[in-house]
């Protein structure tokens, strides 16, 4: 393990993982806890229009998915709010359009599109040190906010209509947490690409939801396990040559349903050992 | 005047233009410990989110302690349907009540009042015991009284229950209305409830809603009230003095 640190990408690529984790690890537990999963889904699917606009434009795609993504986070948090469309609707159309948008500016962009797979799927391999920088702001960014409103956050989190009630600005803060989210999506595009950006903001969460009661608690739990599956899936897919972002998915979902069948086991004895 | 806590004056709420509050007007003074009882569908929980200022009347006018709803609402100690909550929440009972003074301490630590003062409203409803719970590992009962605690950590001038009764057995009833008796010395309260029995017995006045809202400041029901509340006869029995007890038909 220790000789393949002396290749540079794989410096990199440790950074990216321990950077993502600790995005994901934060705000992957708000996105389980108040259930907004599929919101999320939304945002990050939305996010690849910007990725085309990168292409487009021919700047870093990574960092022209932050106002895109930001964008889409606050059309889902507004739409269904200012009109008569439900939230789901709502969604399902931003997630598409997003999308749509994004394979328009390619298609409309001349030449090949080299590395579009790995915005989809994510390839930890090829992060440049540029992107690194900017998912350590990120980080900053997010870490930051959520010590500031980390009490508002639980209230709304748990009851935003009571929150309301005792004058907390409970939409505004809505809107600023799916704002986070949408960061957290572009730390984590890097690592496991738009489309498999969901799978490191529910897994590690929805772990660590198993070990404690605590919501500070269930942070830093799944920070260490959205690190260990990131590392443990580059390891396994530099060893036995897998693409990395499915390999890192597959290791969190394997670990979670074989955390669940042993608590399934252990909860209910086969007769046999009664 | 100054003792009037919510006040609403001839309020009509539309949802898609289907009235579901016709022509409301109800004042709670402060020491009121009114039951609005109501069938399922009769505009009972959109009643309590037009005093909270949560649904915006089509017409007509609603003040909460002489001012705006939005703005005073936080003087009202709001304790919703505790079946509509996320019971595995990774929360415990002293976080649960501290968000009571979340809007008081908003973008600042907790202090030691505010800390106080949940601590103070655990103690009122006897959860102290359980304060390092996980929320959703108590009863229904519990569960209760600690959204009572959260409520009463705000201060409030007035407390608004939505179906308190449901989801509690028989024996924590009896023990969460003498709890409801104990609080009444200090603040208004308004309890909605499709279950006329319990909520009679304790109530001092007793509102009628089906879209439109039968109240004469007492505990005097006609069976008219009722026949136009529940559109069907309704009996009224008396069980002796003083507790009257109603019963559907």
């Amino acid at each position: 393990m220790i000789e393949i640190l002396q290749y540079g990408f794989m410096v990199n690529a440790l950074a990216a993982a321990s950077l993502a984790a600790i995005a994901c690890g934060i705000i992957g537990v708000y996105v389980v806890v108040k259930r907004i999963v599929f919101i999320s889904g939304g945002i990050s699917h939305a996010s690849f229009g910007g990725i085309g606009l990168g292409y487009f434009l021919g700047i870093d795609p990574v960092l022209c998915v932050i106002p895109f993504s930001i964008a889409s986070a606050l059309s889902i948090g507004e739409v269904s709010r200012r009109t008569k469309v439900s939230e789901d609707s709502a969604i399902g159309i931003i997630w598409t359009m997003g999308m749509a948008i994004g394979i328009m500016f390619i298609s409309l962009t001349p030449g090949y599109a080299p590395d579009l797979f790995s915005y989809l799927f994510g390839n930890i391999l090829t992060v440049p040190r540029s992107d690194l920088l900017i998912m350590l702001l990120l980080d900053i960014a997010i870490i930051t906010v959520v010590y500031l409103l980390y009490k508002e956050f639980l209230a709304i989190t748990f009851d935003e209509e009571f929150a309301t009630v005792i004058g907390i600005p409970a939409h505004k803060l809505y809107l600023v947490l799916l704002c986070l989210i949408a960061l957290t999506v572009v730390v984590l595009i890097r690592v496991v690409g738009v489309i498999l950006v969901i799978a490191l903001l529910t897994i590690p969460a929805a772990v660590s939801r198993r070990f404690t009661d605590d919501l500070r608690k269930m942070m830093v739990l799944s920070i260490f396990f959205a690190a260990l599956f990131s590392i443990t899936g580059l390891y396994m897919s530099y060893a036995l040559d897998l693409p990395s972002g499915s390999t890192i998915v597959l290791v969190s979902g394997i670990v979670f349903s074989l955390l669940e069948l042993f608590r399934h086991v252990r909860r209910n004895p086969p007769l046999s050992a009664v | 005047m100054n003792d009037e806590v919510i006040n609403l004056r001839n309020v009509w709420v539309h949802y898609d233009s289907m009235p579901v509050l016709e022509d409301v007007s109800i004042t709670v003074y402060q020491h009121d410990f009114l039951g609005i009882i109501g069938p399922n569908g009769g505009g009972k929980s959109t009643l309590l989110r037009v005093m909270l200022g949560l649904v915006k009347p089509s017409r007509g006018e609603v003040r909460v302690l002489g001012g705006d709803p939005e703005h005073n609402r936080r003087y009202i100690g709001y304790v919703p349907q505790y079946s509509l909550f996320d019971i595995n929440f990774p929360i415990n009972v002293r976080d649960v009540v501290l968000t009571g003074r979340a809007g008081h301490a908003l973008f600042r630590r907790y202090t030691d009042q505010d800390k106080e003062l949940a601590y103070n409203a655990l103690k009122m409803v006897d959860m102290l015991p359980f304060e390092n719970r996980q929320i959703g590992e108590l009863s229904g009962g519990q569960r209760q009284r600690v959204f009572i605690a959260r409520a009463l950590a705000a201060g409030p001038k007035v407390l608004l229950l939505d179906e308190p009764a449901a989801g509690i057995d028989a024996r924590m009833q009896t023990e969460f209305y003498e709890l409801l008796e104990k609080l009444k010395e200090k603040m208004a309260i308004v309890i909605v409830s499709h279950d006329i029995t319990a909520i009679s017995i304790y109530v001092d006045t007793i509102a009628c809603l089906n879209r439109k809202l039968f109240y004469h400041g007492s505990k005097e029901i006609t069976p008219e009230d009722l026949m136009a509340t529940y559109q069907c006869p309704v009996e009224l029995i008396a069980h002796g003095v003083p507790h009257r007890v109603l019963r559907e038909h």
